[in-house]
């Protein structure tokens, strides 16, 4: 094949010949191990773009939290006219393309459910055309109510109760990451081709469904990516070709994300790992002299700017499960490729860099790929703006790479998924806490004192028994486990037949490899509670109906987060007992079943619906977030608290395992060069020991009080911390989860 | 397998701020000075309460070593108190066990039980030889403001300041800075002259005053005397860090 012009001065061969993105990368990065001295700051454009969208983002949250919203117009790729931050300043914006006509609007998603988003419209005020809701209702059918006739009385009794929570039964599952760096590099034509390649190879000859379906499914990617080029072509720009240049590569890259978020309004939607795969088009720029180190920034700060302004039309339940607005239009840097060179280039730190040179924000949301042989110059630089900004996660590219190879993405929260070659059926979360108290109760909800799981046997003792308690315990699980997955099933059959995601399919493998993520809510509860039965005496309290609602707990006993492993080795026990569980069960589309222990901010929500528990944690209290030890029961410190976390095998739980840390900047060194310092060691020493995720939040209690009290003190507007899993603007939390925030231990050792 | 147990008040895993790196820190329990603003009072009795243990030598050594992993960069062992050279034996121990391990060792001292006299004074120089670092907290140069905070002398303590220079032993001068109390430019002067005769320091360290361990009298039931005084300003505390040339030494942490 004849090298496109497009290309020239790249490097290798086998992704001329196929779509092969990482094939590209690998044959034509340039590694970058100097320091931050380099970088740009922002240029006039950027200050005068990010300074009206500040603007903007202080009228929605004087609004109520949304800004405006289409009421008449139903969401796709070629729904809207061209959106620009401000119309008089067109022309400053270098990467074009928002998800409506207006900046921060959102726009209207039936697909999922038109209940859903209606209620999202009348909630902030705002009337949806009745028409729609005709079509609908009465002509379309959505996502939502797919699921819900098909719902079996007993999967309606778990969602009631709680016990399985947060299922994407209201919501988009997300979570799907297009390529979308292919657009970049073949030009669309290209990618259709592909893609009708396999549609005319598709199915052998034989009509079973699973082939009707791929048929069906690869035509409508074939239109997604024709609407693609249109929706590009309305901002002026033709991509149907591969980009020529720097801008033209982020910019086309932009327009397959934006494709994305224009369909589906999914509970994560992360654009993937791009700053690598961006590096070599800037590069080549820079070498020939047609962009400045100023000029590039200016693209990376206005890609940026513009994650930063993804926004989706959300109903109270929603916000309530995921509070502050978040998308998790996760960004993934750094990494080392399986070749062992760093996969760290000068683009790695022009993201990093947006932080400063916009200020600390919740979106994207940054993920550091952290290994040990990264640049220290880099894991400095991370680290530093860790301490200034609050606005970065770690994960560690040791465990990660190994399983899903050196060209993953984080497609949610925390979770790995391979670029263009996998996507993820999200499965919210399991309430084992809920599970021990079914397992006590036999299957009544000590809540709302229903029959909701299997009448077993309940424990009628006074004193909880160790042996007794794990014996009823697993069987509990495994009917848990079991009505889970049925539920899951059903949901991702429904949203696969009534709102699949075209545009994000169409850049990913006809051939797809589907991981089933399903999720522990809870797990720190229950582990010191089981730990609490066999190293103290739990005494049961009943109520009038003989259901336990509370306990009285006599002595001590090891809990989870001091690094003592009689309390850690019960956590590793119910980690490995719950997936063993769960791949018992059949999986849509023979994906693989994986687990995570993360809550993001539902842990608030969760613990509403929970009750007293053995551990002495009371009803109603928020639970801990993620692999979290429980508040107030790290009595060792920090890395005491990591290590205990650090023993959860990652290959267990490979939907991941989250940990959110808060330190005191006092107690991680006397000035910024020690705080650096010691941030990289303590990352260098959890990663060591095969951890996964760590969020780092650097401040004081005195400063969440203070912006809690007054969030209208101007340096409060964009005070980003971490939250498990990703970043929210602490002012947008509601003040119950501001409160759950203080309440958490904050390492503060001087 | 040794016999001396040292008393232990309780151990922090990750301690940023005494020594180079990330340290394991053991609070030792007991300490005979009695200072005014001490923000571990709780430290100071000499058998401690039902939440101090005896460990040996071994054992708190392994519960250090499963955070090895975060040393990188000096990290290491801190045993800071109470005051550890009032239980030499177990700390000797320690840190012999510590170096054959590898593992860098620090005392955080404030000097009080040093002499030159026996059997302490082998035993020091013998534990000098196992110990990397020294935190040498000089609280007051004038013996008089000294007495006033402590209750002790500092003659003995400045003549360990001296030997561990005559020795070349590494060390980090921390003064405390309490308005009122350790905070006189005439005395920081002096405290800087003095600090020029060592040929040993690496690092000079004004930490300022905080409050934070208050509520540890209360619950202790003493009273606690420096209940008017705030903590130093922003410019009192650069105008210590500036009159004991705190930016000058050079330090390998």
């Amino acid at each position: 094949m004849a090298m496109l012009e497009q290309w020239k001065g790249f490097k290798g061969k086998i992704w001329q010949e196929e779509i092969n993105t990482r094939d590209f990368i690998q044959n034509n990065y340039t590694p970058y191990d100097g320091d931050e001295s380099f970088l740009a700051g922002p240029a006039d454009s950027t200050n005068k773009l990010w300074g009206k969208v500040q603007q903007l983002q202080k009228e929605e949250r004087a609004k109520g939290g949304v800004l405006d919203m289409d009421t008449h117009i139903v969401s796709g790729i070629t729904s809207h006219e061209p959106g620009y931050i401000d119309p008089e300043m067109k022309d400053l914006e270098k990467i074009v393309g928002l998800q409506t006509d207006k900046p921060l609007k959102r726009a209207f998603m039936p697909y999922g459910g038109i209940k859903m988003a209606e209620e999202a419209c009348t909630t902030y005020g705002y009337t949806p055309d009745p028409e729609l809701h005709k079509i609908f209702t009465e002509y379309h059918k959505t996502h939502n109510q797919g699921v819900f006739d098909a719902y079996t009385p007993e999967m309606r009794a778990v969602r009631k109760n709680k016990i399985i929570t947060g299922l994407p039964d209201t919501y988009g599952r997300g979570r799907i990451v297009g390529d979308y760096r292919r657009i970049a590099l073949y030009g669309i034509d290209r990618l259709v081709e592909a893609k009708q390649d396999d549609l005319a190879n598709c199915g052998n000859g034989k009509m079973r469904d699973s082939v009707i379906r791929q048929r069906e499914e690869l035509a409508d990617q074939i239109r997604a990516l024709k609407q693609m080029k249109v929706m590009a072509a309305s901002y002026g720009c033709d991509i149907s070709k591969p980009a020529a240049n720097a801008r033209e590569a982020v910019q086309w890259t932009y327009f397959g994300y934006l494709a994305a978020i224009k369909t589906q309004n999914g509970a994560a939607m992360s654009i993937g790992r791009i700053s690598t795969f961006l590096d070599i088009y800037i590069k080549r720029d820079l070498d020939n002299g047609t962009l400045t180190e100023a000029e590039a920034q200016e693209l990376i700060d206005h890609l940026v700017l513009k994650l930063r302004m993804v926004k989706f039309a959300r109903i109270p339940s929603y916000n309530e499960l995921f509070s502050g607005d978040p998308v998790w239009a996760t960004l993934s840097i750094g990494g080392k490729g399986q070749d062992g060179r760093s996969m760290v280039t000068k683009n790695d730190f022009r993201f990093l860099h947006t932080l400063e040179n916009m200020g600390p924000s919740p979106e994207p949301n940054m993920t550091v790929l952290y290994c040990d042989k990264l640049p220290d110059t880099f894991k400095r630089y991370a680290a530093a703006i860790s301490v200034r900004t609050s606005s970065v996660q770690y994960e560690n590219d040791d465990v990660m790479r190994p399983v899903w190879g050196d060209d993953y993405s984080i497609c949610c929260c925390v979770s790995a998924t391979q670029t263009g070659k996998e996507m993820q059926f999200f499965g919210a979360r399991a309430n084992l806490a809920k599970c021990l108290m079914y397992a006590i109760n036999g299957g009544i909800d000590a809540k709302t004192k229903a029959q909701v799981g299997p009448a077993y046997r309940p424990i009628t003792s006074e004193y909880l028994d160790y042996d007794e308690v794990m014996q009823k315990y697993d069987a509990m699980m495994t009917w848990l486990a079991s009505i889970y997955v049925h539920t899951l099933n059903l949901i991702h059959y429904m949203h696969d037949k009534y709102n699949y995601e075209a545009a994000e399919m169409a850049l990913i493998d006809t051939n797809v490899r589907r991981t089933f993520a399903t999720g522990i809510a809870g797990f720190s509860h229950v582990v010191d509670s089981l730990s609490a039965i066999k190293y103290a005496k739990v005494k049961c309290i009943r109520d009038e109906d003989g259901i336990v609602t509370d306990f009285e707990i006599e002595g001590d006993f090891p809990r989870y987060g001091n690094d003592d492993d009689r309390a850690d080795d019960i956590a590793v026990w119910l980690l490995g007992t719950f997936l063993k569980k769960l791949k018992q069960c059949h999986t849509y589309r023979d994906s693989e079943a994986t687990t995570s222990i993360l809550t993001i901010t539902s842990n608030v929500v969760y613990g509403k619906a929970t009750s007293a528990l053995p551990d002495g944690r009371k009803a109603g209290e928020p639970l801990s977030p993620g692999a979290n030890p429980c508040y107030g029961a790290e009595k060792n410190g920090l890395l005491a608290s990591l290590n205990s976390v650090a023993k959860l095998p990652y290959e267990w739980a490979l939907d991941g395992i989250s940990n959110t840390q808060t330190i005191n900047p006092d107690a991680l060194g006397h000035n910024e060069e020690e705080r650096v310092t010691n941030l990289v060691n303590v990352l260098d020493g959890y990663f060591d020991k095969g951890a996964h995720h760590l969020n780092v939040n650097v401040f004081g209690k005195e400063k969440l009080i203070d912006a809690m009290e007054h969030p209208e003190k101007e340096e409060y507007a964009n005070f980003t911390i971490r939250v498990s899993g990703y970043a929210v603007k602490f002012i947008d939390l509601t003040r119950e989860q501001q409160l759950d925030v203080i309440a958490r231990t904050c390492h503060d050792h001087m | 397998m040794s016999e001396i147990k040292g008393r232990i008040h309780s151990t922090e895993s990750f301690g940023a701020a005494d020594g180079p790196g990330v340290r394991f820190i053991v609070f030792v329990q007991g300490c005979r000075m009695r200072c005014r603003y001490c923000h571990n009072p709780d430290t100071w009795s000499m058998e401690g309460d039902g939440t101090t243990v005896e460990l040996t030598p071994d054992e708190v050594l392994s519960k250090a070593l499963r955070y090895k992993s975060y040393w990188k960069n000096g990290g290491g062992i801190t045993v800071s108190g109470g005051e550890p050279l009032l239980q030499i034996d177990f700390l000797l121990e320690l840190f012999k066990q510590a170096k054959a391990e590898g593992v860098s060792t620090c005392i955080d001292t404030a000097g009080n039980p040093f002499t030159r006299e026996e059997p302490f004074f082998s035993k020091f120089q013998e534990l000098m030889k196992y110990t990397d670092l020294l935190l040498l907290d000089l609280k007051e140069i004038n013996p008089e403001r000294h007495k006033n905070i402590t209750g002790f002398d500092n003659a003995n303590i400045l003549d360990m300041a001296q030997y561990l220079s005559e020795i070349g032993k590494p060390v980090w001068i921390r003064h405390v800075l309490v308005p009122d109390l350790s905070d006189f430019d005439e005395d920081l002067d002096k405290l800087n002259e003095f600090i020029k005769t060592l040929k040993n320091v690496e690092k000079v360290e004004v930490l300022p005053y905080h409050t934070l361990g208050k509520f540890k009298w209360e619950n202790l039931g003493i009273k606690y005397t420096l209940e008017d005084t705030n903590p130093p300003s922003a410019e009192r505390i650069d105008n210590a860090n500036k009159r004991l040339c705190a930016g000058k030494y050079a330090c390998k942490g």
